[in-house]
């Protein structure tokens, strides 16, 4: 007995309190600034692995970036990573950073669905499907709900069952292996119910985009509710946008 | 001449690999395993020969639909012997038609069984006494079209007394895919048949379509999200020595550190993971929290919590500095501290002990008859670790590495395996950040693989061995690209660990083992 309370004692106080300001440690590669300085556009477009970066005007789409940081160390003065992990949208083309821009990435409250905030508001569950996944995103949503993060204090829960939940998060490219699974899934989930996409793999397809083994028409299907960015999205990112999209600050 | 001999990252001509007529290649390969612990297949796989014989683009393979183009022409096998006592790998290779019923390796010795599986499902080459001859992944390319993921050929058992219960592939965890057919004589698990493939994504293919340098980089980091460090690792080692690149002290150094602390980031999670499903929560909370300090330090040092980004060909974006070292130092301190504290605890508990004992077990034979590698071997007394036997990086130069061998086989071993596998990783890192190389950058590194060469290599990731093989075509292209996850072969040690336990162990059996979806499906 003792003993079990020197080691809860030793732990010490483990949880972010406030996670929607919290500073992460060292360096991080979240929400890109692009500058106006002239650099061989060419040259930035050909160095990423993704085709995130567009030129005239210089962009990077955070729904196709794997945040490898590349284009920030040989274009310094044109690209540089923040630590601003609040990168979820609602929308999709507000994952494009352009030169000039440095605003935050928000989730825009008109957009968000009619119901979602009222029904879910104060009470969300949630079934995770990984679609081609590389677990790295898996990783990170099952931290969402460790210690440290938290994120059941907020009523945002994973669970087991489809019929539990009010919504899918999917990770992964989408495989054509899992595109029936992940449709049944979707179709055992009650009305009204929301998509949230987890990666660059999820949001864009990422580096596998062009593979044949993949079949992402579910997307085609059925609205998605919120864009979740990063390689993997680190839990801060997901935590933030979830709670934007249901207006609990 | 019946096999080329090459070490750990050897490039060598694909012309100098020796062919031999068919029943000779199964004899040699074979009879290297009979008797022989010390040696196991690294890989084995095939390719059409056309594709080189005609010296065309690899994009020829396959027509504007996607679909692989029917070729007439036959398969060139090749299998790679690893044997750890001379640290040598021996690589041979036959000719086969699809059409042609061959006898199978698996009859003879079961650690080829995925192999030959994997060849019949890509090429349709048919063996006459394969036990279990079905599709391992279910690849858009594969050659029998007819055989889907649904119609998976389940083993059944046609009895009144026993019941099926089928699992996933959607699991009730945030986890991977997968789906499991047990067999039960009520609550006891006669047989476990696991079908995976639904994470298939054409990773290897995909090593043949990208052409630039950070598109390949990018996919190796993206093989399986929890070895990012391992795989990626396997990717730079092969690609410099293709390219007769031979990196500085440095590169090795920071590779080598990132690797070992992946281990344990790893490792504690599981072990917070196995403490969840015996309900044990406070193990549960001070091990899963344990893992954050460690892969927080990846994020301080490159940026990302789980190293993306950390690790390339040729350079680092992020040289490891003594500051860097000095907090590192500091983290581990801590970690240690509360670390050792927890498991003084939870290894003297008994209500979780008497769970983790004797269950699920899987002998010395077992294991070597599969054919597992890494914490799956070493948990049975099979000594199987590439950081002793085919050293890479920092290992055999900074230090000689002694493995951590268990010998019961079951979860409890699996778990102390892990345990003393944190503390040699960070004995390790004590001693490689007592001495951090200077980094200096090598400008103008030029890149450009040999022609026609073949080249394997192996790196000890936590998780086991994995082994990235490549083919470069005249041109000098990736003709082939085949990566081997530790979980290719461990997932039949699952299988056969979770027999005759109850079906309310099998996820601390499942946990205990860790094994890769991903990594394995491609």
């Amino acid at each position: 007995m003792f003993e079990n309370i020197k080691i809860w004692w030793h732990q010490g106080k483990q949880y972010i309190p406030d996670v929607t300001n919290a500073k992460l440690p060292g360096i991080f590669r979240g929400r890109p600034v692009i500058t106006r300085s002239g650099v061989d556009e060419a040259a930035l477009v050909e160095l990423c692995p993704t085709g995130a970066i567009t030129g005239n005007p210089v962009c990077i789409d955070l729904g196709k970036c794997t945040f490898c940081g590349e284009c920030a160390f040989r274009f310094p003065e044109k690209i540089s990573f923040t630590s601003d992990y609040k990168l979820s949208a609602n929308v999709r083309e507000r994952l494009v950073v352009k030169e000039g821009d440095d605003k935050g990435i928000v989730v825009e409250p008109s957009k968000v669905r009619k119901g979602v905030r009222s029904l879910f508001g104060q009470s969300l569950k949630l079934r995770q499907v990984s679609a081609g996944g590389d677990n790295s995103c898996e990783l990170e949503l099952n931290a969402c709900n460790n210690v440290q993060f938290d994120m059941s204090r907020f009523g945002i829960d994973f669970v087991a069952s489809p019929r539990h939940a009010d919504g899918v998060v999917i990770t992964g490219p989408i495989t054509a292996n899992m595109a029936g699974p992940l449709e049944i899934c979707y179709n055992a989930v009650p009305d009204p119910k929301i998509v949230i996409l987890v990666g660059t793999d999820a949001i864009s397809g990422g580096i596998f985009a062009d593979s044949p083994a993949l079949d992402r028409d579910f997307l085609t299907k059925y609205p998605v509710d919120l864009y979740v960015p990063g390689n993997p999205a680190h839990p801060l990112t997901f935590i933030n946008g979830v709670l934007d999209m249901l207006k609990k600050q | 001449m019946k096999y080329i001999s090459i070490s750990n990252n050897q490039a060598v001509s694909l012309d100098s690999i020796p062919e031999l007529p068919y029943e000779e290649f199964l004899e040699s390969n074979v009879g290297m395993l009979t008797d022989s612990p010390e040696r196991h297949c690294v890989n084995y796989f095939g390719f059409w020969t056309g594709v080189y014989s005609s010296g065309g683009p690899v994009e020829d393979q396959y027509d504007e639909n996607k679909n692989r183009k029917e070729y007439s022409e036959n398969v060139k096998l090749i299998c790679c012997i690893a044997d750890d006592k001379t640290h040598q790998i021996y690589v041979s290779s036959a000719t086969v038609a699809p059409e042609v019923v061959y006898e199978s390796f698996t009859a003879r010795n079961h650690n080829f069984e995925k192999y030959e599986r994997e060849m019949h499902e890509a090429f349709g080459i048919q063996y006459n006494n394969h036990p279990w001859l079905k599709p391992v992944r279910y690849s858009h390319d594969r050659a029998g079209k007819a055989e889907t993921i649904e119609n998976y050929p389940f083993f059944g058992a046609d009895s009144h007394e026993l019941h099926e219960v089928g699992v996933g592939p959607i699991h009730a965890g945030i986890i991977e895919p997968g789906h499991f057919r047990f067999i039960c004589n009520g609550e006891q698990i006669m047989h476990l048949e696991i079908q995976l493939g639904y994470q298939h994504r054409g990773i290897e293919q995909l090593f043949l379509q990208k052409k630039k340098l950070a598109e390949l980089t990018t996919l190796a980091e993206n093989i399986a999200g929890d070895t990012t460090v391992g795989h990626t690792i396997a990717f730079v080692n092969l690609w410099e020595s293709l390219c007769g690149y031979r990196p500085g002290r440095s590169l090795h150094f920071s590779r080598t550190l990132a690797l070992e602390l992946e281990r344990i980031a790893i490792h504690t999670g599981d072990m917070s993971a196995v403490c969840a499903d015996i309900g044990y929560q406070l193990g549960n909370s001070v091990y899963g929290r344990l893992r954050t300090p460690i892969i927080n330090f990846l994020q301080e040092w490159g940026g990302n919590r789980l190293a993306k980004g950390l690790i390339r060909a040729g350079r680092t974006n992020f040289p490891f500095s003594r500051k860097l070292g000095a907090r590192l130092a500091s983290i581990l301190d801590e970690f240690e501290l509360d670390f050792n504290e927890m498991t003084s605890k939870f290894f003297k508990l008994p209500s979780a002990l008497s769970r983790l004992e004797k269950t699920g077990v899987v002998t010395y034979g077992q294991v070597l008859e599969i054919g597992t590698v890494g914490m799956a071997a070493r948990m049975s007394g099979l000594n199987r670790d590439i950081r002793s036997s085919h050293p890479f990086n920092l290992f055999g130069e900074g230090f000689t590495h002694e493995p951590v061998i268990k010998h019961h086989g079951d979860v409890y071993a699996r778990v102390r395996l892990r345990r003393d596998e944190i503390h040699q990783s960070i004995g390790y890192i004590r001693k490689m950040i007592a001495d951090i190389p200077e980094f200096t950058e090598v400008a103008g590194v030029k890149l450009n693989p040999q022609r026609n060469m073949f080249i394997l290599s192996l790196v000890e990731g936590w998780r086991g061995e994995i082994c990235h093989c490549a083919i470069t075509d005249n041109e000098g292209s990736l003709g082939l690209y085949k990566i081997k996850d530790p979980s290719f072969h461990n997932w039949m040690a699952l299988a056969q660990a979770v027999r005759n336990n109850g079906i309310s162990d099998f996820p601390i059996c499942n946990k205990s083992f860790n094994l890769s979806y991903c990594g394995h499906d491609l």
